[in-house]
């Protein structure tokens, strides 16, 4: 009897690694990578519409979103069949969007129509289009749901929409180029990427000014070929991961001091980021070498690169 | 059928335009001035005449910096101008700064341009040069309040001659034709040459005054022999004959230059850092695709438009100050940021090399070094420049 509760014991406080899944979107190859995320293995590769690019999991995680850019469209899976069973109407070249905490608004930027499209993911209808800059790109959404934003790459502004009506309360001039966008885990700060600027910006969420700026500065690579794109903050609320595109590497930021910690050397051009359920690894998706890098997060090291397809672009983890 | 049920969904969503409602529009007024040429004999008929070249881009311009505008409360409008074969073009620039406007985008010939600069009236406005790639308004004709928006012969012949370098191919055949923007970029691919190291080995004027078409196959494998060559460089601005060299030349060599593989400010096979949008935007708008000086009109509507925002202010003065300045950079789908050099107020920028469906390569490449940026490899550099303000 003892020796079975001693079982139970050891197997309730072994820490278990749990296993993930990797949903890769190859935007080269209008297909869908599997990867095993703790092997690192590519378990299969799926079928999917014209030039695919963004990708999130629903709430519940039994459904994966994708923006099929070229088909206009965002293509709706099921977790565990990976087959294509819906569509939503996302407007046209959906590219970047990210579910609302409510699990039932979904934002999405229309590139070509300098518009973000508001869906209702249970009535699989748009609910609004809010009229943005030009060449919206990211989108963020504050983890307690208040604020969403959106950075316009050409006009260079972040645009603060309140998901209670739609609309636009504020805008702020950002450095050339704004990319991706981040909140910190408290909703306290916002950060934005500047691809042509090669910086990134620390925005103050209550008074939405710009607080803190970094330009990224790496010695034997040239400054005009860091151009910060996907970033993403950790839940400790202390670091932030920044995807630095062709200088291949990916930053890792002390977010109180706007100071760069360590670069990491990853695949080229990298492009989006996501960490594993467990916070032990950082994938990454490397757009021209046509690979993943994984990032152990507590070494801040590159364990393993894999190959998945033609130009991984976007990455959700389940 | 799926598209078409999208459609009907969209149409009952609510397109909300608030929440940047501004209390007073600035207006900001900028003006395109066209200069008429004589139509170029057509040599062949697959490239229609443009009547519409540079005023797209600008339109394409103004339509984004209105985007930013409803934002910041900025007003943009073009009026556009043009002035007929023979017409007084300086009458009618005076016309323009005299009516208030104080940006004036120029796609006029050099002459025309040299002449701005002595006017009194071009003292108090801002210029942008959209297609006089003569490098002489960039060096001892320069006006201090002339921006260039166009790569000049000196930044094309450079990026030619730089990748020909990596390809090893040193040793030139020069065809040039008579015209003097032949003369001029064949000047300018000989100053290349010189600071390259590649070896021009034969130069040659094309001379011929019958249709090229008909007389290709006969003319040119004779006009092409004599020394060894890696490579057939043109220039041949206008196209009279350069499109018949290909496949007729004596020696199986490549064609660069003026055709073959073109340097180019920009080019519809162009599709990297964003540059789809912007084909796909211009293409939606013009019903053609976007070519070098709509490029440049485009850059120039939106260097205006970045400065008034950023600098908010909307006075020339002002506007130019901040285009000098570091904190000014343009984002124009070249994957860098786009600068104005002080020397002689060229915008810098990489150069595309294209052949008919393809981007071969984007100069200049990132091993040819530079103290400040790579991208002053190409073109007059500060020492060499003659400008003076």
């Amino acid at each position: 009897m003892n020796k079975l509760y001693l079982a139970l014991f050891l197997v309730a406080c072994t820490p278990i690694s749990v296993a993930d899944t990797l949903y890769i979107t190859l935007e080269k190859d209008n297909a869908l990578a599997v990867v095993d995320g703790e092997t690192g293995k590519l378990l299969k590769t799926v079928p999917l519409g014209q030039r695919p690019r963004g990708i999130a999991l629903s709430k519940d995680q039994s459904l994966l979103y994708v923006a099929a850019s070229d088909d206009d469209t965002i293509q709706i899976l099921d977790i565990n069949t990976l087959k294509v069973i819906g569509e939503l109407p996302s407007g046209e070249d959906p590219e970047l969007f990210k579910i609302h905490p409510n699990g039932r608004l979904l934002y999405v930027s229309n590139e070509d129509d300098n518009i973000v499209t508001v869906i209702d993911l249970e009535k699989k209808t748009a609910l609004a289009e809010i009229a943005v800059g030009v060449e919206p790109e990211g989108i963020a959404i504050t983890r307690d749901g208040k604020w969403v934003v959106n950075t316009s790459e050409t006009t260079n502004m972040v645009h603060w929409i309140d998901p209670a009506d739609q609309r636009i309360k504020e805008n702020t001039l950002v450095d050339p180029r704004p990319r991706a966008a981040e909140f910190s885990v408290n909703n306290e700060w916002l950060f934005v990427t500047s691809e042509i600027a090669g910086s990134l910006s620390r925005l103050d969420v209550a008074t939405k000014q710009i607080t803190g700026k970094l330009h990224f500065k790496i010695p034997g690579v040239d400054k005009e070929l860091i151009q910060p794109v996907g970033v993403l903050a950790h839940p400790n609320n202390k670091l932030l991961f920044v995807a630095l595109g062709p200088a291949n590497r990916v930053a890792v930021v002390d977010i109180q001091l706007m100071k760069v910690t360590k670069y990491l050397l990853v695949g080229q051009r990298v492009w989006n980021l996501a960490f594993s359920p467990d916070l032990k690894r950082l994938y990454t998706t490397n757009g021209v070498s046509n690979d993943i890098s994984i990032i152990d997060v507590d070494d801040l090291k590159v364990t393993k690169s894999i190959r998945v397809g033609h130009y991984p672009w976007g990455i959700a983890v389940k | 059928m799926i598209k078409k049920l999208k459609k009907c969904v969209l149409f009952g969503a609510l397109v909300i335009f608030s929440g940047y409602a501004q209390s007073q529009n600035v207006n900001i007024k900028l003006a395109f001035l066209t200069q008429k040429l004589a139509t170029p004999p057509a040599l062949s008929n697959l490239d229609p005449i443009l009547t519409d070249k540079g005023v797209q881009g600008a339109v394409l311009g103004i339509k984004d910096n209105n985007t930013t505008g409803r934002f910041t409360g900025h007003q943009y409008d073009l009026k556009h101008v043009e002035v007929p074969v023979g017409g007084n073009v300086a009458q009618v620039f005076e016309q323009l700064v005299t009516n208030g406007y104080e940006y004036i985008i120029t796609d006029v010939q050099t002459a025309t341009l040299k002449s701005f600069f002595k006017l009194p009236s071009a003292k108090k406005v801002l210029l942008f040069n959209v297609s006089s790639a003569d490098n002489v308004l960039r060096n001892k004709s320069c006006s201090a309040n002339t921006f260039h928006m166009i790569p000049s012969d000196a930044m094309r012949a450079d990026a030619l001659a730089q990748f020909m370098l990596k390809k090893r191919w040193n040793k030139w055949f020069l065809v040039k034709g008579k015209d003097t923007a032949d003369v001029n970029f064949a000047k300018a691919l000989k100053h290349s040459a010189k600071r390259f190291g590649v070896k021009i080995v034969e130069e040659k004027t094309w001379n011929f005054d019958h249709d090229a078409r008909r007389t290709a196959q006969a003319d040119i494998p004779v006009f092409t022999q004599g020394s060894d060559y890696d490579v057939l460089v043109v220039a041949d601005v206008k196209g009279l004959f350069g499109e018949y060299l290909a496949m007729n030349t004596w020696l199986p060599r490549p064609i660069i230059g003026t055709q073959g593989l073109v340097p180019r400010a920009w080019h519809r096979t162009h599709e990297r850092w964003g540059a789809v949008q912007m084909q796909n935007r211009f293409y939606e708008q013009a019903g053609r695709w976007m070519n070098d000086v709509d490029y440049a009109s485009w850059l120039a509507v939106r260097a205006v438009g970045e400065a008034v925002t950023r600098a908010k202010s909307v006075a020339a003065a002002d506007i130019k100050t901040f285009l000098l300045s570091e904190e000014f950079s343009l984002a124009g789908f070249k994957g860098v940021k786009l600068t104005f050099r002080h020397w002689n107020q060229q915008l810098r920028q990489p150069v595309l090399l294209a052949t008919a469906r393809s981007i071969v390569s984007v100069m200049p490449h990132k091993e040819f070094l530079h103290p400040r940026t790579y991208l002053d490899t190409l073109g007059y550099d500060s020492p060499e420049s003659s400008c003076e303000f």
